[in-house]
């Protein structure tokens, strides 16, 4: 057998290489890798509660459709765009990194983490709205359950809940759980995003970044994009499957 | 005569390279972080063995006499949430993965060793949770947590053990991350995929089995936690809900999680059989991409836990028939480890008597599953005592005795010394009887109809529940006793060489203890797994004697 | 540097195609489409959205294989979940054998 010497000289080499990798593209391509076998975790998480929703939606179409209904779509669709642009300016900022041109790095950083803060600011003003129309489910709120008021043949008021075709307001509190549980946990995943975009941009402004090495702000863009995507599937499953049912 | 290249001690082992407590608590060395998950695994395995003579003590009677039934169902739930998830999962893979997954691709660490300790942080906070609900009041819905007892009816600390089970998840997604790209990233010059050691096929395959399972359960926990406290339900009938949808996203992560207990097992006997043979294993691609195909084929089969709860009869059948294959590849391995022993020059130190004692228990354990698995027998078997032997087989006679197996045989490796060999083979022994005697009429005593989770019972029942409480007894013993000469050897043990065993594995090309970046200088690699020379030209090596 | 540089242009038509995307999405959901199409229509569109975000935004379409297994497995292991799950629940109505 024989062993050779591969010793690497730690002196000369990047200062963010760490100790344990041969050079920086190693660790670069295990930074990518991780992110992504995360990313797979992630799916099989929210998987659970889409199966569920699957489920229930074909247990209660016409429930889910007059509870879905309710739902502002105005704001679904504006936070849609709004989280397609961060995507698209999360992009932006890790081709500026690629190429060096700190300003636009920086910028779309930036955007991008108003974009995010944005988007849960419109969630939180549904969430008001929901927790108006006592929406909330079950016991969450303790003191304010579940009790909207359903509204009368021709009753035409927003606030109110409009039943047919044997929909049960059991079966939209239903809904209404699945829609919490998974806007509520994205909602949780933006948040977490928004704080690792504040630590890279934060590391970006004091020139931590260069063409050289910028697998944060790319890991970190792979996260966002993912978050993204799953809005870009909650947003018709949850707010448009019952618009055409009126 | 075949030699191995022994590097003589040139560095400061890993043991002595820093001292002091916040050296090993601030650790990023594997090895180190490796140690940690020793003695807390130890610890909670002590926790959930107490828990397992109280049912045993309990159940040498019909009557339920030392216990009342509320308790009795606390105490066998916790000790199976304490030895499933804070023992059997991480056992294996955090110890003798952590320590030598970058050593035998010849890499000088994971590749996130901060994420490495953080998984150890991650595994006490959930096992201190878990440890104040049990302290608190202790939980008694049985570690499956069925609604709507657990979700409704049940008055016990469930949220609480449910959040200490969901803390310790991540402890092992971050395990399996870490090991995956390692083994994709880090491996030594030459070290292709198929001359990495089989351990290393194992883990990797438990490191998917890890990352693809372990969400599920952690959304499952959380949608239980929600719905017992905030009374919403989408497992709850009165609103709708579905019991046995509970079930099906309780056991898409449960069925798996029994094989990352096991595959990890599987690895460390490869590793134990091919090196105290003297011999190549048989068949080593089959080997390697059975893990692999027990990894995938896991996922398809979880429905055979529901045969009798409710499911379709149709989805029953699909998942009998994938129940059946799973057994397949693992077949394949007992196939492959028994005709490597097949002419081999087989010494019969502690390590290979525990690979010995798997091989026989696991196939046990392995064909009672295909009882299970056929739907007719099924319901006669169903939620007996025959299904608590089949698990036991696989768990305690196949993972406990591989990770036992695993830790003598590296121990020279670990902490540099050699444990007591003589006590080491009784121990074995007195393990391999003491297991079979507890297990083996747990069989009998199922067929014959006695329900689990019972702590009363029929007069007819007790001669065989008095047998298996003493096989728990002397299993108790031969457990115990490694514990105490394995610690004693660290200090008094005799000192290890750097490749005690004489073998031709990667990991044993470096100090006993290794220094802190396993390797003076990164290997190259240019031979095969297990490149044995053939028996007639190495000395055959009998027990470590000077 | 074996990273491959995507142009800005490349990410500016993503962009417009999702943006076009969701605008249609929205406008489909308000017509009654024959049998189940509306749901199809929509997660046609949505898979679509989120195919281009993994291929160009997330850079996919220029990764090494392995990515791609990566991102193929997870697909995969969620049918797997929804697939032998819904064959309990849609075949419990069916008449006994």
């Amino acid at each position: 057998m024989t062993e050779s010497s591969v010793a690497i000289d730690h002196a000369t080499s990047h200062p963010a290489l760490q100790h344990h990798f041969e050079n920086m593209e190693q660790q670069r391509e295990a930074g990518t890798i991780g992110m992504w076998v995360f990313l797979v975790t992630e799916i099989m998480f929210f998987g659970g509660m889409f199966l569920a929703y699957t489920l229930y939606r074909s247990y209660y179409p016409a429930a889910f459709a007059a509870a879905s209904n309710h739902l502002d779509i105005t704001l679904g669709a504006i936070n849609t765009a709004v989280l397609i642009v961060s995507s698209f300016t999360m992009a932006l900022a890790v081709y500026g990194t690629q190429v060096g041109r700190t300003r636009m790095q920086n910028i779309c950083l930036f955007l991008t983490l108003v974009l995010g803060l944005t988007f849960l600011g419109i969630k939180a003003v549904e969430y008001r709205s929901k927790y108006e129309d006592r929406l909330i489910p079950g016991r969450l709120i303790p003191g304010r359950e579940f009790g909207p008021q359903v509204a009368e043949a021709n009753d035409t008021d927003p606030h109110k809940l409009h039943l047919r075709d044997g929909a049960s307001v059991r079966q939209v509190e239903m809904f209404y759980w699945i829609y919490f549980a998974m806007t509520g946990m994205h909602a949780l995943h933006m948040v977490i995003g928004a704080g690792l975009l504040t630590v890279i941009l934060i590391l970006s402004l004091r020139g931590r970044f260069s063409p050289e090495y910028h697998s944060p702000v790319e890991i970190s863009g792979l996260y966002w994009h993912f978050v993204d995507i799953v809005w870009i599937f909650l947003f018709p499953l949850l707010y448009l499957l019952g618009r055409h049912v009126h | 005569m075949e030699e191995f290249f022994i590097p003589k001690p040139t560095r400061v082992d890993y043991l002595k390279a820093e001292y002091g407590l916040k050296s090993w608590l601030l650790t990023r060395d594997h090895k180190r972080i490796a140690l940690l998950y020793l003695y807390s695994i130890t610890f909670f395995f002590l926790i959930g063995s107490v828990y397992a003579m109280l049912i045993r003590l309990e159940l040498l009677t019909p009557q339920g006499d030392l216990m009342q039934s509320t308790t009795y169902n606390k105490t066998f739930t916790q000790h199976g949430i304490i030895m499933v998830f804070f023992f059997l999962i991480p056992s294996i893979p955090a110890t003798l993965g952590n320590f030598l997954v970058p050593m035998m691709i010849g890499a000088k660490d994971l590749a996130f060793p901060r994420i490495n300790l953080l998984s150890w942080y991650i595994y006490l906070v959930g096992g201190l949770v878990t440890i104040y609900a049990l302290l608190a009041g202790g939980v008694d819905t049985g570690w499956t947590f069925y609604a709507p007892f657990s979700t409704t009816f049940s008055n016990s600390y469930v949220v609480a053990t449910g959040l200490g089970i969901f803390i310790n998840g991540f402890s092992s997604i971050l395990t399996g991350l870490n090991f995956i790209v390692t083994i994709h990233t880090m491996r030594a010059p030459g070290m292709t995929w198929f001359r990495l050691p089989l351990f290393i096929w194992a883990h990797y395959a438990t490191s998917l089995i890890m990352i693809l399972g372990t969400p599920v359960i952690a959304i499952t926990i959380l949608l239980l936690a929600f719905e017992r406290f905030a009374g919403i339900g989408i497992f709850d009938p009165a609103v709708g809900g579905d019991p046995v949808l509970f079930q099906h996203l309780f056991w898409f992560y449960s069925h798996p999680a029994v094989y990352i207990m096991v595959l990890p097992g599987m690895g460390v006997i490869s590793e134990l059989i091919a090196n105290f043979s003297r011999k190549n294993i048989f068949g080593y691609g089959f080997v390697a991409f059975s893990s692999l195909a027990i990894a995938v084929f896991g996922f398809l089969v979880w429905g055979h836990h529901l045969f009798v709860a409710g499911q379709s009869i149709y989805a029953g059948m699909i998942f009998s028939f994938l129940s059946f294959a799973v057994a397949i590849p693992s077949a394949i391995k007992v196939f492959n480890w028994t005709a490597t022993l097949y002419k081999a020059s087989i010494s019969y130190e502690t390590p290979m008597l525990y690979a010995l004692g798997f091989i026989g228990l696991f196939t046990i354990g392995g064909m009672t599953g295909l009882f299970l698995a056929a739907l007719a027998t099924d319901v006669h078997l169903s939620d007996t005592y025959f299904v608590v032997a089949h698990f036991h087989y696989i768990m305690v006679g196949g993972t406990l005795l591989a990770y036992l197996g695993g830790l003598h045989y590296w121990w020279p490796k670990i902490s540099g010394r050699m444990y007591p060999e003589g006590w080491g083979r009784f121990s074995a022994l007195v393990v391999f009887v003491g297991f079979n005697l507890t297990f083996l009429p747990q069989f009998v005593m199922g067929y014959m109809g006695m329900p689990r989770r019972y702590h009363m019972y029929p007069p007819e029942f007790q001669v065989l529940h008095v047998l298996s409480t003493a096989g728990a007894s002397i299993l108790g013993v031969g457990l115990l006793i490694p514990v105490i000469y394995l610690m004693w050897s660290m200090r008094y043990g005799r000192i290890a060489e750097a490749n005690p065993w004489h073998l031709p594995g990667l990991e044993w090309r470096t100090q006993s203890p290794p220094p802190t970046e396993n390797f003076d200088v990164t290997p190259v690699v240019t031979w095969e797994a297990y490149e044995f020379a053939p028996p007639e030209e190495t000395e055959v090596v009998g027990t470590f004697r000077e | 540097m074996s990273e491959h540089i995507v142009p800005v242009k490349v990410y500016l038509t993503i962009f417009l195609a999702l943006m076009v995307g969701t605008v249609v999405t929205v406008w489909a959901a308000f017509f009654d489409f024959p049998w189940r199409l509306n749901t199809i229509i929509a997660l046609t569109i949505a898979s679509v959205k989120a195919t281009l975000v993994v291929l160009y935004f997330m850079h996919v379409r220029y990764s090494a294989r392995l990515v791609w297994v990566i991102v193929a497995s997870a697909l995969f292991w969620m049918g797997i979940l929804f697939a032998l799950t819904l064959s309990d629940y849609f075949t419990r109505e069916w008449l006994p054998l």
